[in-house]
C-alpha cells in the first residue's frame, strides 16, 4: 500500500491518508488513558470468564471458578428471609389472638403475612379479596356460618369444614327431595316460607300456614324456631340479607331437594400454627370479625 | 510521571495510535483573579470538609446534626427543613433552579462554573498548589521530569512527600463524604478507633481513589476529554456573554519588545503582545488563549492575571487578555463605543425562572403540612353487603405525622347520612369517632370500615371525606375517597 499520508498545511496534523473525493481525514488519535482503560475493560472481561459463568456448551455451561448461580443467590435470600419471618412470627405464636389485634405492630404483621398465605391458599375458592363466590362464603360480611370470632375463624381454618379431619365442623343439609322426604310440592311451599322469613316476596297462592308447619316439622332441628340459624352444626341464618348459594325461588327448590354440603380443607398440618394465627387475624380484620 | 515516548510501536498508518498526553507545568501567579480563586476554594473546601460537624437542635430522639442524609431511616436534614422520600421532588425544584443559575452564569460571564467553581478545578488548583510547594515552579518541575532518568534520593523524597500529601487531601476529601450519612462526631471517633461500619471504608477508599486519581494525574483531562459540560456551554454562551478574551484590537504582530521598536521603525504595525508566552505558562489546560475561545479553556482567568503582570511591567495598558466579547473588539476596532448588555431577554428569562421556581419552592416548603392522610379504598370487593342490609366500605388509610412528638388524632367522615367509622383493632371510647395516637416521625397504616344503615338509598358512588384532626394542636388534613355501594 503506497502512503498518502500527508501533514495538512493548517493545523499541522498528520492525515491518515485516506482520500474521499478529495475530502482527507486527519490522524487524531485517542488520548492514551482511553487506549488503556479500553484494553483494561478488555482484560476485565476475560477476567469475567474464567471467574463466573460464561460460554455454553453442549450440555451444560462454563460455570467459572466462582460457581456463581443467581438461583442459588435467591435461594440464600429465601432462606434468610424464612429465618427473619420466623423470629417475628415467634411473637406473633406467642401473643394470643385478642392481643395482636390491639397491637398495630403485630397487627400489621399478622394482615401481611395472613394476606400472603391467603393469596396462596384462599383465594382460588374465597376469590383474591375474599368476596367469596356462590357457594363460597363472602368472609368481608358479617354473616358466619361457623362463627366470627377470632377463636371460632381460627378453629374453621384449622379443621376446615366436612374435611375429614377428625376434629372438623360436621353436619349437613339433607337432600329433602331426593331422599324422599318432601314431596315436590311441599318443597315449592316451605321455599315460599324461606323467602317469607327475610321479607323477599313469595309466589301467588302461596299456603303459609302450610310453609310454617312443614319448616317446624323438617327444619327447625339445625335453622331454629325462627330461622335464625344455629353456628354449631354451620347452619346459615335464613333471616337475613346473604344466601350462600342465592335467594331466589328456584335456587332455594334446588338446595332443599338436593341438599347441600360445602367442604373446607383442613390448614393444620399444612400451614404451621403462628401462620394460621395470622391468617385468622387477617380475615377477621376484613371487616365481619365479631 | 514519564510522558515520553511509547514502549510499543502500534503504527498502522503513519502516526501513534494514540496522543502523548502532553503535561502541563502551570506556573505560579498572582493577581485579582487568583486572589478570587483562592478565596473561593477556601470557601467552598471550607463548607465541604467542615459542614458535617456543625448541629442543630431537633429535640430528643432526632439527629442533632445540620445536614444529614439519614439512609436508613430514609430522612433527609438540612437545618430547620427535614424531608420525607415522598418530597424528594424538592430535589427537583433545586436542580432546576441550578441549571438555570450555570445557564446565567454562562450568558453573563461564560464559564464562571468551570473556572472557579467545578469540583474538578477547585481540588486540581489544590493539589497544583502542593506540587509547586514541593516541587517547585514550572521550569523546576519541567527540569526534573527532563532528568528523569537518573534516581535522586532528594527526588525520590520529594515525590514520595507530593503523592503523600495528595493522598492525605485526597482521604480527607472521602472522609467527610461519608460524614454526611452518619452522625459526623460518632463516626470520626469509630474511624479513628477502627469500629466504623465497611461501608464508610468502602466510600472513602472510592472517593479517595477519585480524587487522588482526577486531581493528580486526569486533571485537564477530565475537562477536554470527559466532562460534557464544556460542549454544553458553548452551545449556551451568546455573543454578549462576556469571556476571557485576547484583545486583538490592541494590534498584531506579537513580537518583543525590541524587535517591536525596529519594526515600528520601519513603519510596520505592531501590538501590545509581546509574545512572551507567560499566558500559556501559567494556564491550568496548556491552551493559549490568544487563539480565541476554546474546549480546552476553562476560563479560570489566570492568564488575565499573568498578561496584566507583564503590561504592568512594560508600561502598557494592562487587560491585553480580559473579560471581553467580539462584539466590543469589533466596535472599538471601528472607533464606537463600547457597549455592554447585562439585561437581555436571556438573563431576565432566567432571573425569571429562578424567581419563579425558587419562590414555588419556598411556598411549598412552607405551607407543607406536617400531618397528612392517604386513602385508598379496597378494590376488592369495593363493596360488602351485611346481614342485615347495611353497606359496608373498606379503606386503607396511611397516617403521616412529621411531627418530632406523639399525637392524638380524632378520624371524623363527611359522608353518606347515618354513615358509622371504626378503625379495626381499636375500641374508641368515641363512638363514630375513632381516635388513635400518632407515633412522632413516622407513618401509620390504619384499616378503616365506613358502614351505611340499609335505609340509605345511596347513588352507585358518593363521595367521603376522611379528615383527621389533631386534638392538640387543632391541625387538620383531609383526604377524599368514594363510598360505592353493591
Amino acid at each position: 500500500m503506497t502512503d498518502h499520508s500527508e501533514i495538512d498545511k493548517h493545523s499541522g496534523t498528520a492525515t491518515t491518508g485516506h482520500d474521499w473525493d478529495g475530502i482527507k481525514e486527519l490522524n487524531t488519535p485517542l488520548p492514551r488513558w482511553w487506549i488503556i482503560t479500553f484494553y483494561a475493560c478488555i482484560v476485565w472481561a476475560v477476567g469475567y470468564w474464567v471467574v463466573y459463568p460464561a460460554w455454553p456448551l453442549l450440555s451444560g455451561y462454563t460455570s467459572g471458578v466462582l460457581h456463581y448461580s443467581s438461583r442459588a443467590d435467591v435461594a440464600v435470600e429465601l432462606s434468610n428471609l424464612e429465618k427473619i419471618r420466623g423470629e417475628k412470627m415467634v411473637t406473633l405464636g406467642a401473643a394470643s389472638l385478642a392481643d395482636i389485634e390491639k397491637d398495630p405492630a403485630l397487627l400489621a404483621l399478622a394482615r401481611a403475612r395472613g394476606k400472603a398465605v391467603f393469596g396462596d391458599n384462599c383465594a382460588p375458592c374465597h376469590g383474591s379479596g375474599a368476596a367469596g363466590a356462590k357457594g363460597y362464603p363472602n368472609l368481608n360480611d358479617d354473616d358466619w356460618l361457623w362463627g366470627g370470632s377470632l377463636e371460632q375463624i381460627m378453629q374453621t381454618i384449622e379443621f376446615g369444614a366436612r374435611s375429614g379431619h377428625p376434629k372438623t365442623h360436621e353436619s349437613a343439609m339433607l337432600a329433602f327431595g331426593k331422599e324422599g322426604i318432601l314431596k315436590s310440592a311441599e318443597i315449592v311451599t316451605v321455599a315460599n316460607y324461606v323467602r317469607s322469613l327475610s321479607d323477599l316476596p313469595t309466589s301467588q297462592g302461596y299456603d303459609a300456614v302450610a310453609g310454617r308447619k312443614i319448616f317446624v316439622d323438617n327444619c327447625v332441628s339445625c335453622h331454629g324456631d325462627a330461622g335464625n340459624g344455629n353456628q354449631e352444626v354451620g347452619a346459615p341464618n335464613l333471616t337475613d340479607k346473604i344466601w350462600l348459594y342465592g335467594s331466589d325461588e328456584a335456587t332455594i327448590i334446588e338446595t332443599i331437594t338436593n341438599g347441600r354440603a360445602g367442604v373446607m380443607p383442613a390448614w393444620t398440618g399444612r400451614l404451621d400454627p403462628s401462620t394460621i394465627k395470622a391468617m385468622a387475624v387477617y380475615v377477621h380484620s376484613l371487616g365481619g370479625g365479631q | 510521571m514519564n510522558q515520553t515516548a511509547l514502549p510499543i510501536d502500534m503504527d498502522l498508518d503513519d502516526g501513534p495510535l494514540y496522543v502523548a498526553h502532553k503535561k502541563v507545568y502551570p506556573q505560579s501567579v498572582s493577581g485579582t483573579f487568583r486572589r478570587i480563586k483562592w478565596g473561593l476554594m477556601a470557601f467552598c473546601l471550607g463548607v465541604y470538609y467542615l459542614l458535617p460537624f456543625v448541629r442543630w437542635n431537633r429535640g430528643l430522639g432526632a439527629p442533632s446534626q445540620a445536614v444529614l442524609v439519614d439512609i436508613p431511616n430514609s430522612r433527609f436534614y438540612f437545618f430547620f427543613i427535614e424531608l420525607w422520600p415522598q418530597e424528594v421532588y424538592y430535589f427537583t425544584g433545586l436542580l432546576i433552579v441550578a441549571a438555570m443559575t450555570l445557564f446565567l452564569m454562562n450568558s453573563v460571564g461564560g464559564r464562571i462554573w468551570c473556572g472557579y467553581l467545578c469540583p474538578q478545578t477547585v481540588w486540581t488548583d489544590l493539589f497544583y498548589a502542593v506540587e509547586r510547594l514541593v516541587e517547585g515552579d514550572r521550569r523546576e518541575r519541567m527540569r526534573k521530569d527532563a532528568a528523569g532518568g537518573t534516581v535522586k534520593l532528594r527526588r525520590l523524597g520529594e515525590i514520595t512527600l507530593k503523592h503523600s500529601i495528595w493522598l492525605l487531601i485526597a482521604w480527607w476529601t472521602g472522609g467527610a463524604w461519608v460524614l454526611y450519612f452518619n452522625d459526623a462526631p460518632t463516626l470520626v471517633k469509630q474511624l479513628a478507633t477502627f469500629q466504623a461500619p465497611m461501608l464508610a471504608y468502602i466510600w472513602i477508599g472510592i472517593l479517595t481513589a477519585t480524587t487522588y486519581v482526577l486531581a493528580g494525574f486526569m486533571r485537564e483531562q477530565v475537562c477536554v476529554y470527559m466532562c460534557p459540560w464544556p460542549r454544553i456551554q458553548a452551545a449556551l454562551t451568546d455573543e454578549w456573554a462576556v469571556n476571557v478574551t485576547y484583545k486583538y484590537d490592541r494590534g498584531e504582530q506579537r513580537t518583543s519588545l525590541k524587535k517591536a521598536n525596529d519594526l515600528r521603525a520601519l513603519g510596520e504595525t505592531v501590538g501590545d503582545c509581546i509574545d512572551c508566552n507567560q499566558c500559556v505558562a501559567v494556564c491550568p489546560t496548556g491552551i493559549d488563549i490568544r487563539n480565541g475561545a476554546q474546549l480546552g479553556c476553562i476560563q479560570c482567568g489566570l492568564c488575565i492575571d499573568a498578561c496584566d503582570t507583564v503590561m504592568k511591567k512594560i508600561g502598557r495598558e494592562p487587560r491585553l487578555i480580559g473579560y471581553d466579547n467580539d462584539i466590543n473588539i469589533q466596535r472599538r476596532q471601528a472607533g464606537k463605543s463600547e457597549i455592554y448588555r447585562l439585561i437581555r431577554p436571556r438573563t431576565v428569562v432566567y432571573c425569571a425562572m429562578i424567581a419563579a421556581v425558587g419562590g414555588l419552592m419556598l411556598y411549598a416548603l412552607l405551607t407543607r403540612t406536617l400531618l397528612d392522610v392517604n386513602v385508598l379504598h379496597d378494590r376488592n370487593p369495593v363493596a360488602v353487603k351485611l346481614s342485615d342490609g347495611s353497606v359496608r366500605n373498606a379503606y386503607t388509610v396511611r397516617l403521616l405525622n412529621k411531627r418530632g412528638f406523639d399525637r392524638v388524632i380524632a378520624i371524623d367522615i363527611d359522608g353518606p347520612p347515618n354513615a358509622t367509622v371504626h378503625v379495626v383493632g381499636v375500641d374508641s371510647i368515641t363512638r363514630d369517632r375513632p381516635m388513635i395516637v400518632l407515633g412522632r416521625d413516622q407513618t401509620t397504616e390504619l384499616r378503616l370500615l365506613v358502614t351505611t344503615p340499609s335505609d340509605n338509598k345511596l347513588e352507585k358512588s358518593s363521595p367521603v371525606k376522611f379528615r383527621v384532626t389533631d386534638i392538640g394542636l387543632g391541625e387538620v388534613a383531609s383526604a377524599t375517597d368514594n363510598f360505592v355501594t353493591p
